[in-house]
């Protein structure tokens, strides 16, 4: 085989040096980018946390004023959804899915490398607020008449609505890539029923993520309109409606908790069978609540506004959706528990990451169905309950199976295992820290304290659970940490992984630890759902072209495949790295910092710029090879 | 499970009650017992919120038992599977499919749709049409509540109700989202410039009840807070004839230069005293601003000292507030408190 390594590595490999950590279009490459990235924001948002904790650790603390608290309170949320929970479970991804469908890039690499960098531009976009001291302020939800000009006057509002249209090129840019990627690319013999339920997580997570973004995206404009063009979308004194903004925002905003969700539960479902030895019971259950899931979070997001007084008819049916959008969640807890009676569980860190989520993930499952009832709704909306509620899910999908996916993955992104015994250790800390920090939220929502406010009264009842919260936030933060240390040291220190450290079930074991450039010596022909388990030939690392492997050494190329049974189709010729998707960003980013400035000038020098890079980018330049 | 005949529920409902706040004694420990003055959820002092509470310990019970249920079989499955040995485990599951359609379909299901039916009946019974014996209007500002009666009482942050009636509450803003919430009374609804929404309240038992808004709506959201005070009736409506009638003329030698002091200075561009030439109409009225037991919609209790400072300074008490200091002498200060704290009713 290793006739073969040679040519290819010479075909796939990028030339070291700062020009190519710029240009790369390999999947690893950018992947390894994106989870650095999104982690770094996890920090940042991490830290906004548990500084606001502090204040609200006990009755009438002045460390911080309102407007930092709100300012605080708003960048959590946003960077907490956009700039870590999303990108990192784009970011496993783009490393994960090429390789567990068996092949070697995504399918528009160059579209890959532009979405990561449009990601980290458009975080550090909204972060620069921080330099000129006008943070977004009006909370992630935003509402107007709030977020409207007359209530915020400054360029806060502004870096919020221009970060969120410019993040939205890259989320709708990443959903386009990761659907041709799974429909298109996966190895013969991959037929939709023998994808693994990660992918099946991925795709419902892009396809919401496609059709909701547009919502925001006009809603932001919208609000760019009124705010500086005189437009009265939301302005109900000129005859506009301020509810026209909930329902944009949260016709976006909710499927995005299944966008956030779905992903989390994929790596649960890739990681659960591993640790249980054996597949998952009800795989086509399983993938039906996910996808169904995915559908019936669009028909909910009125549940977000069940306090603003809507007709009785209307908010019963969504009472209802918000009701039966829970049958898809509990088919997968009993796929879940049905597995772990079946199997023989071996605890190791993920494993436990995994457990520990099940039963956050079931806890922050059935205060939801509560939130799902109208009256008990208008009761605890906008308090602490649901601030519980909703970290319990979103906190808990973005900790725990990314944690587990560190632990899990992390051998085979860099070669080496984590260590098992600081593992522990960490999961303790995190599992415990969490649940002080959030089970008490639930108490004090019903104890009578709203969200968003930056201090409270004493002789509530409230101090104590506040205190325990802010403890359990610390505690959780270092548990954290510890795993990044954890994960720092041994990826230059950890015991050499080998290919397959878990013996498990999916493509990405197949090959070797951390991956060659080209992914596979042989793009393999899959005989099973469960291929590394059933195809023998696959433990060392390559399919031979006698058992269906198939080189494809002569040339730079992917094998594109049909959707449903993945019959090959065709030879796909891929770009090389280039460094034009990093130009066309820095170009967009000097467009939307002149919007922000609304310096004519500026603005436009940053649209010519866009559309030379653009030009650039698709210039011929006789590089496609024949077929 | 539940049986569905009306008499039948009606019993499951208290004996599902007795056993369920026994149980929540334990799970919730302070909720129920330590906190007492907490304005909480969960001590219902009117029927709107009793359809809350009924709601919430008949879910908090089966969620128990979900939650249970998923420990226990997950931690068998953890415990008791660790010595299985590798061959003896079998890919097909027969009973796989099935579990998970019972459990997860059926069961689930079941569940789901019941307390769909519940909570809507719970939602019919709000929102059914009832005659009010009052009605109030509440408009929400940054960052106060404004109350205006049928009889032209105007009041601010304390709003008086009759005990034991149901009063229809018409809800406004004028200027962003504020929601009106009194965990003890009622769910909330918010108040949203440009439309009419509506609600009604009532308590049980005279008393005063916290409320807070609850949408986010901007600096001051943490100190925007109201107290509902249900009177008897009799109260009540002697309550809401002193509201309406005209302020006391200023009765010492201080008071009217106090009164002098308030008609001079910018105070009436916000502010009205009703019987005097101050009718501003963007602050709390003050006609009978001494009846009202705090300052800055609940932020501090009204005495000389806070009112002193709050006139003097009230950006230091509530940051971000749209009342700007004054600048009057110390005499005239003293003037301006005295007046104000005169402001009582007749009676």
């Amino acid at each position: 085989m290793t006739t073969l390594a040679e040519p290819l590595e010479e075909l796939w490999s990028e030339e070291p040096g700062l020009g190519t950590w710029l240009s790369t279009v390999d999947h690893k490459r950018l992947a390894k980018k994106y989870l650095y990235t999104a982690l770094a924001f996890l920090i940042l948002g991490g830290i906004e946390a548990s500084v606001m904790r502090l204040q609200l650790a006990h009755a009438n603390l002045k460390l911080l004023d309102p407007e930092t608290f709100n300012q605080l309170f708003t960048m959590h949320g946003v960077t907490m959804i956009f700039l870590f929970s999303v990108p990192v479970f784009s970011g496993f991804g783009v490393y994960m899915i090429p390789l567990m469908i068996g092949t070697r890039e995504m399918a528009f690499p160059r579209l890959n490398s532009f979405t990561y960098w449009v990601f980290l531009a458009a975080g550090l976009f909204m972060y620069s607020a921080f330099l000129i001291g006008r943070v977004p302020d009006a909370g992630w939800f935003n509402y107007t008449p709030l977020a409207d000009k007359p209530f915020s006057g400054g360029v806060n509002i502004d870096f919020y609505a221009l970060g969120l249209i410019f993040l939205g090129i890259s989320t709708t840019g990443t959903a386009i890539n990761f659907l041709t990627t799974i429909f298109k690319m996966r190895a013969p013999g991959m037929t939709l029923n023998r994808m693994p339920i990660f992918v099946w997580g991925e795709l419902a997570m892009q396809v919401s993520l496609l059709f909701a973004q547009p919502a925001l995206t006009l809603a932001t404009v919208m609000l760019m309109l009124q705010r500086h063009w005189h437009y009265h979308f939301f302005d109900a004194a000129a005859g506009g409606d301020n509810l026209l903004w909930q329902h944009l925002f949260w016709i976006f905003g909710h499927p995005l908790v299944y966008i956030i969700v779905l992903p989390g539960l994929g790596i649960l479902a890739t990681i659960l069978p591993t640790f249980a030895r054996r597949p998952m019971v009800g795989y086509t259950w399983v993938v039906l609540a996910e996808m169904a899931t995915a559908f019936i979070g669009f028909g909910v997001w009125v549940h977000h506004m069940f306090a603003t007084d809507l007709p009785a008819m209307s908010i019963s049916f969504i009472s209802l959706t918000s009701f039966l959008v829970a049958i898809p969640s509990g088919i997968q807890v009993f796929a879940w528990l049905a597995t772990l009676v079946t199997g023989k569980i071996v605890l190791k860190t993920p494993m436990l990451f995994v457990l520990g989520f099940i039963l956050i993930f079931v806890i922050g499952g059935v205060s939801g169905v509560m939130a799902a009832s109208v009256p008990f709704d208008q009761a605890t909306t906008d308090t602490y309950f649901v601030v519980a509620h909703f970290h319990y899910i979103m906190a808990g999908v973005a900790i725990f199976p990314v944690l587990a996916a560190i632990y899990y993955w992390g051998p085979k992104i860099w070669g080496r295992l984590l260590h098992e015994g600081w593992g522990k250790v960490s999961f303790w800390l995190v599992f415990v820290g969490f649940n002080l920090a959030f089970f008490p939220m639930h108490l004090l929502g019903l104890l009578g304290m709203p969200r968003r406010i930056y201090t409270y009264q004493a002789g509530l009842g409230w101090d104590s659970y506040n205190l325990v919260e802010t403890i359990g936030t610390f505690i959780m933060g270092i548990g954290i940490l510890i795993s990044f240390i954890n994960w720092f040291w041994s990826i230059r220190h950890g015991e050499r992984a080998g290919n397959d450290p878990w013996s498990s079930e999916t493509l990405e074991w197949a090959t070797s630890s951390p991956p060659a450039d080209y992914d596979f010596e042989t793009i393999p022909e899959v005989r099973s759902l469960h291929p590394t388990w059933d195809q023998p030939e696959l433990k060392d690392g390559s399919q031979p072209p006698e058992l269906g492997g198939r080189p494809l050494a002569e040339g730079h190329r992917v094998l594109a495949t049909s959707l449903l049974d993945a019959t090959p189709e065709a030879i796909v010729d891929m770009p090389h790295d280039s460094i034009w998707p990093f130009i066309l960003t820095v170009s967009l980013t000097l467009f939307f910092y002149g919007a922000l400035t609304r310096i004519a000038v500026f603005a436009a020098v940053g649209g010519a710029a866009t559309a030379i890079s653009v030009l650039g980018w698709i210039w011929p330049r006789g590089q496609t090879q024949e077929m | 499970m539940r049986p569905t005949g009306e008499v039948g529920f009606v019993e499951w409902e208290r004996a599902r009650r007795r056993l369920w706040r026994a149980c929540a004694l334990v799970v919730l420990a302070s909720s129920t017992g330590c906190a007492a003055s907490s304005p909480s959820v969960l001590h219902a002092k009117g029927p709107a919120e009793r359809q809350v509470t009924g709601l919430w310990w008949s879910m908090l019970a089966v969620s128990v038992v979900v939650i249970v249920f998923v420990v226990v079989m997950g931690g068998w499955g953890v415990v008791k599977t660790r010595r299985r040995r590798e061959e003896d485990i079998h890919r097909d599951v027969p009973w796989g499919d099935r579990f998970i359609l019972i459990s997860g379909i059926g069961i689930t299901g079941a569940i789901l749709v019941a307390f769909f039916l519940v909570s809507l009946r719970s939602m019919a019974t709000l929102a059914r049409a009832r005659p009010s014996s009052v009605e109030i209007t509440i408009t929400g500002h940054d960052w106060w509540w404004e109350a205006r009666y049928p009889n032209g009482a105007v009041t601010a942050n304390e709003i008086h109700i009759p005990a034991g009636e149901r009063v229809q509450i018409n809800l406004r803003s004028a200027d962003v989202i504020h929601s009106l919430w009194v965990p003890e009374l009622a769910p909330k609804i918010d108040l949203i410039p440009g439309r009419e929404n509506e609600m009604w309240i009532q308590a049980n038992q005279p008393g005063q009840y916290r409320g807070q808004c609850a949408e986010f709506c901007g600096l001051q959201h943490a100190h925007m807070i109201f107290f509902v005070i249900a009177d008897t009736p009799a109260d009540f409506n002697t309550w809401m004839q002193d509201m309406a009638a005209p302020a006391l003329a200023p009765a010492t030698p201080i008071a009217v230069q106090g009164q002098q002091v308030f008609l001079s200075n910018t105070c009436i561009g916000c502010h009205s005293i009703r019987g005097t030439s101050a009718n501003g109409q963007l602050g709390p009225d003050l006609t009978h601003m001494a009846t009202r037991a705090t300052i800055g919609a609940g932020t501090l209790p009204l005495t000389p000292q806070t009112l002193t400072q709050w006139i003097l300074a009230p950006e230091q008490i509530k940051p971000g507030v749209t009342m700007p200091p004054t600048s009057l002498t110390p005499d005239e200060v003293r003037a301006l408190v005295t007046y104000l704290l005169s402001l009582g009713f007749k009676s």
